[in-house]
């Protein structure tokens, strides 16, 4: 009964990602729509990552850093070691993954206000790092980055050169699309698998986990490794996109929304942080119309939402559900 | 019989104070041993140091022979050493029941991956933790709220909680930090009952400490009394109750409080 609904619900997402979309944005010829739904596509992979460590009861306000990361590992690997695109985004994703083992080691100690206070920093540490350091060329970043080649298996052509593409906008939707549904389909899986009980039990009572033999060092460990890799590949495709990386392609603001796309969408559900990605993105953009009070409606409109819905967005369906 | 545990010269100093010191003593297979004294006697400072939630300053905690003193307290658990918690330590957003389920932690057979990939031995770890996870509410008596969310329980049933969560673990010995604090006269024989059958049912050795002396009396094989961090008396509770030095300390006892 419950599989069914699932099942259901599953029909219904990929059908209007993978079907609706593309021909809604056909009729209306809004071509310009396939952007912004591959970068809220994007975002909401970084944002599943944060959703992770807020699962463990960590606030991770560091993402970007990891974005960027991911963009310049890339970016170096296509342009210096003549990689395929498709080898760098697992490449880039386990090395911030590698990355956020070491980093995570001393600041996984941290809890509350003071693991999210050195996260917030991490994003500013890696901009700095790309301005400072020779590899990545400083301010001028890394540009003219070729687009994703073929990806061919045993002579099967898996995936076409984009650049033959006559419409890759279109192809960077699908891609974009298909690696949220996989992103969120892991999130999904881990969050309802015994590792998703554990970490739910970490975020309830480190104490207590420990004392039933969890190896809570190790576990935080994992699932901050495993968000800085949705982290990773998300800032891999965004500069595969746009063909280029500078030190600001991630800042802290863009950590900072990470976070918040998990609070609207709510801190309690799996796909939370695509419908806060969603929302975010396109309620920003909508607000672009009041002018210089673009912000401070945003802000309000934020600070209310969090007032009246401290769970989240989705926490609206329970609400319907609770009511007799 | 064979000796579970070994505490030999535990010692803990917090800066200048000693708050155990120099304390020795050992738990028999399928003992219930208690551990009491007045307040601020290191009782608690102790059960840390036998859990390895704190490091000794000196001295070792032996585990059938194993030292278990200053490890990560996972590794005390996964050895069979598992400790209860004084206050409502339990995961607040999850039902009785699957408090207990995510306890069984340590018995599963299936990897992390496994369980993630939904393997076969994943599936039957699932199975036979949720079968064990019945047999101990039925244990416990918690059939009627195995579906409540854990914050909304009340006091006592918070407390079988954490006995059940330690159940879960299937431990050897288990650490109980003051079963029957906050409990009236009924909840307590309750309790003192079903720690027996902890014992008798489940073969389980109990390490309690406890400031209840009649509950303590009734309970106990044997007793260890601390006074200001120094062991001043052990045996068995009609030995303990005719020891001068034990009715001194408890006489004293406050004068001591107020001292502090």
């Amino acid at each position: 009964m419950k599989s069914t609904k699932h099942l259901v619900a599953l029909g219904v997402f990929l059908l209007a990602v993978f079907g609706v979309v593309p021909a809604a944005i056909a009729a209306t010829g809004r071509v310009d729509l396939y952007y912004t739904l591959t970068a809220v596509a994007l975002l909401s992979i970084a944002s599943a990552g944060v959703w992770l460590t807020f699962y463990i009861g960590r606030i991770n306000i560091g993402q970007g850093a990891y974005a960027l990361v991911g963009g310049y590992i890339s970016a170096l690997l296509i342009t210096k070691a003549d990689l395929s695109f498709w080898w760098t985004l697992p490449l880039s994703g386990i090395f911030c993954a590698g990355l956020a083992v070491l980093i995570g080691m001393p600041i996984l100690r941290l809890r509350g206000v003071y693991f999210a206070m050195v996260t917030l920093v991490l994003t500013e540490v890696s901009r700095l790092a790309a301005l400072a350091l020779p590899l990545t060329n400083g301010a001028k970043g890394i540009t003219s980055i070729r687009m994703p080649a073929e990806l061919a298996i045993f002579g099967w052509t898996l995936i076409p050169d984009f650049n033959t593409l006559e419409n890759p906008k279109l192809a960077f939707y699908w891609m974009a699309a298909t690696m949220m549904t996989v992103s969120y389909a892991v999130l999904w899986r881990i969050v309802n698998s015994r590792l998703g009980h554990l970490c739910r039990s970490l975020q309830q009572n480190e104490e207590l986990a420990s004392s039933i033999g969890v190896n809570i060092a190790r576990l935080r460990l994992l699932a901050y490794a495993i968000s800085s890799f949705f982290g990773g590949i998300a800032g891999a495709s965004f500069v595969a996109i746009s063909q280029s990386v500078y030190p600001s392609s991630f800042q802290t603001t863009d950590s900072v929304n990470f976070m918040l796309n998990c609070f609207l969408g709510g801190l309690g559900y799996v796909f939370g942080p695509m419908l806060g990605t969603l929302l975010l993105y396109f309620g920003w953009d909508l607000l672009f119309a009041t002018g210089k009070f673009q912000l401070l409606i945003y802000s309000s409109l934020m600070v209310a939402l969090m007032l009246l819905l401290p769970n989240g967005v989705l926490s609206l369906l329970d609400r319907k559900r609770d009511r007799p | 019989m064979s000796t579970i545990l070994e505490v030999k010269s535990a010692t803990k100093r917090f800066g200048g104070l000693t708050a155990v010191n120099n304390i020795s003593f050992d738990v028999q297979e399928r003992e219930i041993l208690s551990v009491i004294g007045p307040n601020g006697a290191g009782k608690s400072t102790l059960f840390k140091l036998i859990a390895s939630f704190l490091p000794t300053s000196s001295g070792e905690v032996f585990f059938r022979g194993e030292r278990i003193s200053n490890r990560a307290p996972h590794t005390v658990a996964r050895k069979g050493v598992v400790r209860t918690f004084q206050e409502t330590t339990i995961f607040r957003s999850m039902t009785v029941r699957e408090n207990i389920i995510v306890a069984h932690h340590l018995r599963s057979k299936a990897s992390l991956l496994g369980f993630f990939l939904g393997s076969r031995l994943a599936v039957a770890d699932e199975a036979a933790f949720a079968v064990s996870a019945d047999g101990i509410i039925d244990f416990l008596g918690m059939g009627a709220i195995r579906n409540e969310m854990a914050s909304n329980l009340p006091q006592g049933h918070l407390r079988a909680l954490g006995m059940a969560i330690g159940l879960a673990t299937q431990p050897a010995l288990l650490l109980l930090d003051e079963p029957f604090a906050g409990m009236n006269h009924d909840e307590t024989m309750h309790m003192v009952s079903l720690v027996r059958r902890l014992r008798d049912e489940r073969g389980i050795t109990v390490l309690l400490v406890e400031h209840d002396m009649p509950a303590v009396m009734k309970i106990s094989d044997r007793i260890v009394v601390l006074n200001f961090g120094e062991k001043i008396a052990q045996g068995t509770p009609a030995e303990i109750q005719n020891n001068p030095k034990v009715i001194e300390a408890y006489l004293g006892a406050e004068d001591a409080a107020i001292g502090m």
